[in-house]
């Protein structure tokens, strides 16, 4: 069963070629990895699955849904979760708001409900906040619920920033860099973690790293990208070995 | 004995009757007031002008603390509600046959302002900051030069001889109608979407908020409080022209919520009767009426030089104020804090903290 199926996407900002004739399936329970030297396009394919920009060219389709055209509020809420590269909080709010925030979607009380606070409000609200705190004891937040997320470590913002995608209750997940900044013991910890959740929440992933660690490390299948072009698609020991790769990455290798 | 006291006091201000207790004295303060002519017609008329403008002033801190957005459209909303609730209750209702017409007119003033909060709400999908920001000003003089040019309401000599209908218990039922409202809109999925737009837009979007209707609804709301504040005084003035309704009475609302501080009800109360107070005391009439008490060789020169000169003053001093409170106290008295009794308990039990969201003051933003 496929759950997403990107055919030929292409995308343009003014006369560069950001990504050309990309092309990707992926099946429910996939854990995959895209990796590419900087510039490659990386960053852009998310923003092109999660509605961000609008491709220039070809089709996604999710769980059979075209979503190229949505709007990103309408494809998170066909359970799509992302995080970014740099760190994008609700920064002076509270942990839990940031939690609580991302059920908008699966919220079902309407405006006047919510002005008021009768109705589906109580019942609803109550879900919310359970779930967002079982959300935080996951992820280890749980006493600092109250805390703006801002004052958080590095570390803990990146993890608030997971279960922050994980409140819209993703079928899909895509982690932007989640290893940036992170050092080799809270790479291993971050590794574990991924496993867990997409065990426990069904999740299939696509995460884009260069901590080669941990790509090599948990992915089951690896896309390669350069300048906007798919230099190669397999698993990591195919990736390891393909020349092609390494000249992208380590510069031409003298014959 | 202090730490009894305290914990006594504390208990007092988390107790759930607190907040309907109060409602309940003020209702019947605000019907016993002008009954028994329990305060003087002045008070009873400042009293009215502080309800109005904390209807002004909170739905103004929707859209331009709790949102982060910069609106000068709000005397627009409140002069578009004026105008339909007087036409409505000197041409069309029998008001002076059936007095109940006279919230329904007030009401309808408050939906005709939402309908084009509404057509406000559409650029701001687009732009943000500086630029709606003018695109607000510019919906204000709209409004302002329409009805200048509608002869049919009088022009731009406006409108005399409304009935005076507004009475302090009506100010005091709309006030806390729509101070609740605007309550239970903040703690909503939609508030929460409100604020997740000022922390970061795009963020909010891509965590499955519907950022379009969110901001539809935050305008609609704060535009239908603010016609429903501009009703209630236009028959409280009894005359209305489209002077009234210009960019300083948008400053005004501006002062109010700034310096009460941004994203806080609580601060929103405040602000206006703070700012409305010091407006009346700073009347050249009101500061001799206070300052009477002097003796006259202190009093004389000073009624000679200062108080009768106060008039131009305060327009001086009002503005002086922001600027003070923008540089020193930029925050102003509650900002992003609230007061206790407005949170609902559940919000409360999961933010034991007295903050909406909590104001630190050891910002760690270089952590990053």
């Amino acid at each position: 069963m496929t759950i997403l199926i990107a055919n030929k996407v292409g995308h343009q900002f003014g006369g560069l070629c950001a990504v050309n004739d990309f092309n990707l399936k992926l099946h429910y329970g996939d854990l995959m990895g895209v990796i590419g030297p900087n510039g490659a396009g990386k960053t852009t394919l998310f923003n092109l699955i999660t509605g961000v920009y609008k491709a220039s060219e070809g089709s996604i389709l999710f769980k059979g849904i075209e979503i190229v055209g949505k709007k990103p509020n309408q494809i998170a809420a066909l359970r799509i979760g992302r995080t970014f590269q740099n760190i994008r909080l609700f920064r002076d709010l509270s942990v839990l708001d940031n939690v609580r925030i991302a059920h908008h979607s699966q919220t079902s009380y309407n405006v006047l409900e919510g002005l008021l606070h009768c109705g589906r409000y109580a019942r609803e609200e109550q879900r919310i906040i359970d779930n967002s705190l079982r959300l935080l004891a996951i992820f280890n937040l749980s006493h600092l619920a109250n805390e703006t997320a801002k004052n958080l470590p590095y570390g803990l913002q990146r993890r608030l920033e997971i279960a922050r995608a994980l409140a819209i209750s993703p079928e899909l997940l895509l982690l932007d860099e989640p290893a940036a900044g992170m050092n080799p013991f809270e790479i291993d910890e971050l590794m574990g973690l991924i496993q867990s959740i997409r065990k426990e929440f069904q999740l299939t992933i696509l995460l884009i790293e260069h901590q080669m660690k941990l790509v090599m490390g948990i992915c089951e299948r690896i896309h390669v990208l350069d300048f906007g072009e798919t230099l190669a698609v397999g698993s990591p020991e195919m990736i390891q070995n393909n020349p092609k790769v390494m000249e992208a990455y380590l510069g031409a290798i003298p014959s | 004995m202090m730490v009894l006291l305290k914990q006594r006091w504390d208990a007092l201000l988390e107790s759930a009757w607190l907040v309907p207790l109060l409602l309940v004295i003020g209702f019947g303060l605000a019907f016993a007031i002008p009954e028994y002519h329990l305060l003087s017609v002045y008070i009873q008329l400042i009293l009215m002008y502080i309800g109005i403008n904390i209807i002004l002033a909170t739905s103004l801190n929707l859209v331009n603390g709790y949102m982060g957005e910069f609106s000068l459209a709000h005397a627009g909303f409140m002069a578009v509600g004026a105008y339909t609730s007087v036409l409505l209750t000197m041409k069309v209702f029998p008001v002076a046959d059936f007095p109940f017409l006279f919230p329904c007119a007030v009401l309808i003033g408050g939906l005709v302002a939402a309908l084009l909060g509404m057509i406000v709400a559409i650029p701001s999908f687009k732009v943000r900051g500086d630029y709606l920001a003018i695109i607000t000003l510019a919906f204000l003089m709209i409004v302002k030069s329409m009805i200048e040019n509608i002869d049919a309401i009088g022009g731009p000599r406006g409108m005399s001889g409304i009935m005076k209908l507004t009475t302090l218990p009506w100010v005091f039922f709309w006030a806390t109608t729509l101070l609740w409202m605007i309550r239970n809109f903040i703690y909503s999925k939609y508030g929460r979407g409100v604020l997740a737009i000022r922390e970061d837009e795009i963020a909010s979007d891509l965590m499955s908020v519907n950022t379009q209707q969110v901001k539809f609804f935050a305008f609609m709301l704060s535009s239908f409080c603010a016609g429903i504040a501009g009703a209630l005084f236009a028959h409280l003035l009894q005359f209305i022209s489209p002077r009234i309704f210009d960019i300083t009475k948008s400053t005004d609302i501006l002062i109010m919520v700034y310096l009460g501080g941004i994203a806080s009800i609580g601060g929103s109360i405040l602000g206006a009767t703070i700012f409305t107070v010091l407006l009346e005391i700073l009347r050249p009439s009101t500061m001799a009426a206070l300052l009477s008490w002097l003796p006259p060789f202190i009093f004389t020169p000073l009624n000679d030089y200062v108080i009768s000169h106060l008039g131009i003053w305060r327009m001086v001093i009002m503005p002086l104020i922001l600027i003070l409170v923008m540089l020193y106290w930029p925050r102003g008295i509650m900002g992003l804090r609230e007061f206790r009794g407005f949170i609902p308990r559940r919000d409360k039990q999961v933010h034991p903290h007295n903050f909406l969201h909590e104001a630190t003051n050891n910002d760690n933003s270089d952590r990053q």
